[in-house]
């Protein structure tokens, strides 16, 4: 067992968030290091996508601060974060299905042509959009023909894979990932699995929020138990049983010391 | 799979592009546009003559400027009833300005009055979060008694000029036509540029296709929509000064029916009414579709009343197939 020693990528400490009557985060902490797949499991109600919103700026906590490699950070909106490098695919994949997979991937970020016709005329690069969306397909080895399809005629798995592609095409910090296997069969889930690895392998830390315990027994090198709105603890998931996990979420069993502490790394 | 992905050569790209073409909504709309061109050459022998062509053009003048507006203001899955009284009651202020002797000054003052009436739509819809159907529909009541309280049940000459500069005709070969046919095609080309090349239409593309996704993917979705409703007042506004080219003379009561007229122009065009498909090709297509079936079937001799009735089954058809073709593609 070795004690922490880097910098987190992405901390929270102490959030609160309450709407009236209602606490969704209280006083949650959260450590991500470089390099890693953190799992967030929780209950429904645990206040699993309240921390996470609040994580990808999409939610201005009460209390508490969010720091970046020890910066503390102060999001006001998505955009924010996503300046900060923070990516989030969202479970309702956030993708217009109408339009073509380069401008999927590069909405909001478009790139112009050079000269007159690019800062005069506002023209688009579509050519040099199209094959670096290609390009970032490809590195994450997701098999889509041409980029010029709509998102729309592509199976679940593979506008899964347009949003994180997009993701990973600019997340420079962190990628956050919302339930991206909820609404996806077997087959689809694998590949979505095997992005996840492939991202990390590139050095992108990945934040994971699952329900689905054998995807993030296989794929996290960490899980982070929220419960009550508060991390519960943060577990070795070699250490730890999928049942034993379930029974941290549901409170009926207690974390230990080290793992309430912030676990071990 | 992913060499294929990664090799992808110009020639791949344009074969890409011309498979795409060949799926592409406007397939239809230009099918029925020829077929009707057929038809009525056949019935009638004075359809496909030059003079006559440049007619059909010139009346569809002010309703295919207007529909391009309409055709932005659809793709953000809103609607604008109110787009043709903006236009009418611009013609009035035209007129009325004119008066003063200064016919910039009056091509100014419609402007700012159309472009103000596209802010007021914008701003209703964007900051308060209203449906645009019924914020349209309240502002096109309004203008509609506004502009006859400003008319006073009169009509307004205007003088010759810079106001019906977009009346004047010229020749190429035989075909004459007039400013105010290339000032619409100009309008076409122009917003189809914004749409299709630039970053701003693909916005417009987003945030009628799905508001949550675009905003989650970084695009200002009020900024977007609201800048539709103002550039809708331009266009009206050019409608407005093009109105008056074809007839010099300002009505309170004239364009009565374009408000929906434009929205029957975008639908048989194939521009989607739930927002994020379509384009202006196919609203140019639409508005040429419905200027030929009304000048065909007056030529066959057929009552305006059954021209009505042609154009709503149209509409109807074209609704459909949108709906199917959504059904399909869900």
């Amino acid at each position: 067992m070795t004690t922490t020693t880097a910098t987190p990528v992405l901390q929270a400490r102490g959030l609160v968030k309450k709407y009236g009557n209602v606490t969704a985060i209280n006083g949650a902490d959260f450590d991500l290091y470089p390099g890693e797949v953190l799992a967030v499991v929780g209950d429904n109600g645990a206040g699993k996508s309240s921390l996470i919103k609040a994580l990808a700026g999409a939610l201005i906590p009460d209390q508490g601060e969010i720091l970046m490699n020890g910066e503390k950070m102060n999001f006001r909106n998505t955009r924010d974060a996503r300046a900060a490098g923070i990516e989030t695919v969202y479970q309702d994949l956030a993708v217009i299905p109408a339009l073509d997979i380069a401008t999927n991937v590069f909405l909001g970020r478009e790139v112009r042509r050079k000269g007159i016709m690019g800062s005069v005329f506002r023209r688009l690069d579509m050519p040099r959009m199209r094959s670096e969306a290609s390009g970032h397909l490809a590195d994450l080895k997701i098999g889509i023909k041409s980029v010029n399809q709509a998102v729309e005629t592509l199976s679940g798995g593979q506008r899964q894979g347009v949003a994180v592609v997009r993701a990973a095409a600019f997340g420079r910090g962190v990628i956050i990932m919302d339930e991206p296997t909820a609404a996806l069969g077997v087959k689809e889930s694998g590949q979505v699995i095997d992005l996840i690895r492939s991202i990390r392998d590139r050095g992108i830390p990945v934040v994971l929020i699952s329900h689905d315990m054998p995807h993030v027994f296989e794929v996290s090198d960490r899980i982070h138990v929220h419960r009550l709105g508060q991390r519960a603890g943060v577990i070795d998931p070699r250490e730890r049983s999928m049942s034993e996990v379930v029974a941290l979420m549901t409170g009926a069993e207690r974390p230990s010391e080290a793992e309430q502490a912030g676990g071990v790394r | 799979m992913t060499s294929t992905t990664a090799g992808l050569t110009g020639r791949d790209l344009s074969r890409a592009r011309v498979s795409r073409i060949l799926r592409e909504p406007l397939l239809g709309p230009l099918a029925a546009l020829i077929v009707a061109i057929i038809i009525f050459s056949v019935i009638s022998q004075t359809f496909l003559n030059p003079y006559n062509l440049s007619l059909i053009l010139q009346q569809s003048v002010v309703v295919g400027i207007l529909a391009v507006g309409q055709t932005l203001i659809i793709l953000t899955s809103g609607i604008d009833l109110s787009i043709g009284s903006v236009a009418v009651l611009g013609t009035i202020v035209m007129a009325q300005v004119s008066g003063g002797g200064n016919p910039i000054l009056a091509l100014g003052a419609t402007f700012v009055v159309c472009v103000v009436l596209g802010a007021v739509n914008g701003g209703l819809v964007t900051l308060l979060r209203l449906p645009p159907f019924i914020v349209t529909l309240g502002t096109f009541t309004a203008i509609q008694a506004a502009t006859r309280l400003l008319a006073g049940s009169q009509t307004y000459q205007v003088p010759d000029g810079v106001l019906t500069f977009l009346g004047t005709s010229f020749r190429i070969g035989t075909f004459a036509t007039t400013y105010g046919v290339v000032a619409m095609l100009f309008v076409y080309l122009i917003v189809w540029y914004a749409l299709s090349q630039t970053a701003w239409g693909k916005h417009v593309y987003a945030v009628g296709g799905n508001v949550t996704a675009s905003k989650l993917s970084g695009i200002k979705s009020n900024r977007t929509l609201f800048s539709v409703y103002l550039v809708t007042g331009v266009i009206a506004a050019i409608a407005a000064w093009a109105a008056l080219g074809r007839i010099p003379n300002a009505d309170p009561n004239a364009y009565q029916n374009a408000n929906l007229e434009t929205i029957t122009a975008v639908v048989i065009g194939g521009t989607s009414l739930f927002g994020g498909r379509g384009s202006v090709i196919g609203t140019l297509i639409g508005t040429l579709i419905v200027g030929v079936l009304r000048n065909g079937l007056t030529q066959a001799g057929v009552d305006s009343l059954y021209q009505n009735i042609a154009t709503g089954i149209l509409v109807i058809v074209a609704v459909t197939v949108d709906q199917f073709a959504r059904r399909r593609s869900a």
